[in-house]
């Protein structure tokens, strides 16, 4: 049976496991719908045009979770930032991991979107954000058909999260293929500040889909930090969904490193509701073999005086493959809006391949908008400047990519985080060298 | 220390240098001079390895040993150092990180531990002393918004950090002012010993005033036509190049 096929019968499983009689429910009846008339993407599609989904549907993915399957810390304590004090909610397999989490409800919520969609304390929020930003599109859908498990997290009014927040998904190869469908709700309310990481990390050889929504919504003068680790098996695919709502002078950021993985589709998605907002758009992505990152992000201007800054660094060695495909409205009322875009690849390979697209749809006459692109090599001459002072090739190319990609580190917030994306990336160049500079 | 025999190289074959010889000793200066064209900077970087020139004939011999297979980091292992005639911008790589790995890569390379922190901060201490170097500078991405100047300053804090035992400075007077030029000349006189050895690639004489030169030769055409010693920098100053082509062609 193909997937959809599979996924669409599945529905009426599922619903013997939540409870129907819910607002919420009828938004995932209807969404199944959706799924079922849309399907999954195409590369007929002009937004999926060169990221294929085809290899990774074949798989016979089991589609709910089972029992947990217990991990010890010290098994997951590398992809966790361990030496860091957060707020930690992390899953196994699709399930809640209650022993190495740490959530809190004093102040702020930092728990489940399961007692979220089942406790009528948090109704009133749920009822009023989930799955009001989440775009009608056939993948998006098919999460929000089956979503019941995830991260919520509410900062209320004039809060400061005390720490960070970690968002870890494990999966263990249980089964013999996997398909996850986490689904966050992230509320922060006026004045409010929080930071976030999340990361999905696959154990197994055995293949694994994930197709997560992040609803983020940021209410006035609100900040939010975003940090998505993107590090994964060679055979854990993933499709991630983040849409986020601001508020007047509101600012976002998220920050993508992608770093591997089998297939990874990135649909980032910023709408700005009102003055005053800056959205922050950077990412950095160092991929190799047949590894591919596609990366698809908005930002919808829609008021006056806003800010949109997008920075994405690509590094693509052997025969990986990249796109990157930044679509900016600024709608006609929106004057004065400064959006800004650039998007810089290095090319490691004659195999390696980088498809870079700005879309501007630009409806106002008095903004600054700017777009750049640029493909090349490593520079020769600076990596016969670094070896003739000694550092060898592997260390010279790996300082150079490093220099390549170092502002978008250099605005990582956490300095513990910084630590081990310069750890990663040294080890995904094969260095040992220190980078912390 | 330095014997080049006959060395005939050529980029996308196209011949530059001619068979060319030089013979550099231990506590010698020696001072190439040319027009524009002579092939003086391809002659310093290949003699620093890089591996766009194509060596067709003769050969480099660093203590007597052919380094012509050898990699940049490789030579730079065994003391050869080229100050950059345009060094390159190297952003969010400090000029003391740069100095640390460049460092203790070449201590790997020859066997020795990872020089500690300590010791490597007061020798950042020192020599930046020695080139009137503010502490900031230090900290600053590698030539990054450098002027001219500082950018020279800080290839020749970079020699003083790695202390070759062959230093050619290509055209290391280029965009100095007289006082950055002293601040420069005097460093690699400091610098100066009887085991190392210093190579100036220049067009004006006037480094040479500051940096006195053992032997003078004049570089045209891919060869070195005419040896002398600091006097034949002066006449070259004075009267330029023609009489010598005139005196090739003769």
């Amino acid at each position: 049976m193909e997937l959809k096929e599979k996924l669409v019968s599945s529905f009426l499983a599922f619903e013997n496991t939540v409870d129907i009689d819910t607002s919420v429910h009828d938004i995932r009846s209807h969404a199944i719908k959706v799924f079922e008339e849309k399907g999954f993407p195409t590369k007929k599609e002009e937004a999926w045009k060169y990221t294929s989904l085809n290899s990774i549907l074949k798989h016979d993915y089991s589609i709910f979770p089972k029992e947990e399957n217990a991990l010890e810390f010290t098994d997951i304590k590398k992809y966790i930032l361990y030496d860091l004090d957060t707020y930690k909610i992390v899953f196994i397999d699709g399930k809640y991991s209650s022993h190495l989490s740490e959530t809190t409800h004093d102040k702020i919520d930092v728990c489940l979107m399961s007692s979220a969609l089942t406790h009528d304390r948090y109704k009133p929020i749920i009822d009023n954000y989930f799955n009001t930003v989440a775009r009608e599109d056939g993948i998006t859908s098919l999460n929000t058909a089956f979503s019941s498990e995830g991260a919520y997290i509410y900062i209320s009014k004039n809060k400061l999260a005390d720490k960070p927040i970690q968002i870890i998904h494990f999966s263990t190869g249980t089964e013999s293929a996997q398909l996850l469908q986490p689904r966050n709700l992230i509320v922060v309310e006026e004045n409010s500040h929080v930071q976030i990481i999340e990361r999905h990390q696959s154990l197994t050889d055995n293949p694994v889909l994930t197709n997560s929504v992040t609803e983020i919504f940021v209410d006035k003068r609100a900040h939010i930090d975003y940090y998505k680790i993107q590090n994964d098996h060679e055979n854990a695919s993933l499709i991630d969904n983040t849409f986020i709502q601001q508020q007047a002078q509101s600012i976002a950021s998220v920050h993508t490193f992608a770093f591997g993985g089998n297939v990874t589709r990135n649909n980032l998605n910023f709408y700005q509701k009102g003055e005053g907002i800056d959205s922050i758009l950077n990412g950095i992505t160092i991929i190799e073999g047949k590894q591919h990152v596609d990366h698809n992000t908005l930002v919808h201007h829609t008021e006056p005086n806003c800010e949109s800054h997008q920075d994405y660094k690509g590094i693509f060695d052997e025969k990986s493959t990249g796109v990157f495909n930044g679509k900016i409205i600024v709608n006609k009322k929106a004057q004065k809006t400064n959006a800004f875009q650039s998007n810089n690849n290095i090319l490691l390979s004659d195999k390696a391949t980088i498809n870079s697209k700005p879309q501007l749809e630009i409806f106002a006459d008095d903004v600054k908008c700017s777009h750049g692109c640029t493909i090349g090599q490593l520079d020769e001459q600076a990596l016969f400047y670094m070896r003739s002072r000694g550092i060898g090739k592997k260390e010279a190319r790996a300082l150079l990519m490093y220099a390549f990609a170092n502002n978008v580190l250099e605005s990582v917030k956490i300095p513990q985080l910084k630590q081990r994306i310069n750890k990663l990336i040294a080890n995904k160049l094969g260095v040992d060298i220190g980078f912390d500079v | 220390m330095l014997e080049i025999k006959d060395l005939h190289a050529s980029v996308e074959d196209k011949e530059i240098l001619k068979g060319l010889n030089l013979q550099v000793k231990a506590g010698e200066v020696h001072a190439i001079m040319g027009p524009n064209g002579a092939g003086k900077s391809t002659l310093a970087s290949i003699v620093a390895g890089k591996e766009e020139y194509e060596v067709t004939g003769g050969a480099i011999l660093l203590d007597g040993e052919d380094i012509d297979e050898l990699a940049a980091e490789e030579r730079a292992h065994k003391g050869v150092f080229l100050s950059f005639q345009y060094p390159v911008e190297i952003p969010g790589v400090t000029v003391t990180n740069f100095m640390k790995t460049a460092i203790n890569e070449t201590r790997k390379a020859q066997g020795l531990e990872e020089m500690p922190a300590k010791d490597m901060l007061k020798k950042i201490r020192e020599k930046s002393e020695l080139l009137n170097i503010d502490r900031k500078f230090l900290s600053r991405s590698l030539n990054q918004g450098f002027s001219g100047g500082e950018k020279k300053r800080n290839e020749i804090f970079q020699m003083a950090m790695m202390e070759p035992k062959l230093a050619i400075l290509d055209e290391t007077d280029s965009g100095l002012d007289i006082d950055a030029l002293r601040i420069v000349a005097n460093g690699v006189n400091k610098l100066k010993s009887k085991d190392n050895a210093v190579i100036v690639i220049t067009h004006y004489q006037r480094l040479l005033e500051h940096i006195v030169p053992d032997f003078v030769h004049v570089l045209y055409d891919g060869k070195i036509v005419k040896s002398g010693t600091k006097e034949l920098a002066l006449e070259l100053e004075e009267k330029g190049y023609d009489w010598i082509k005139e005196e090739i062609n003769a």
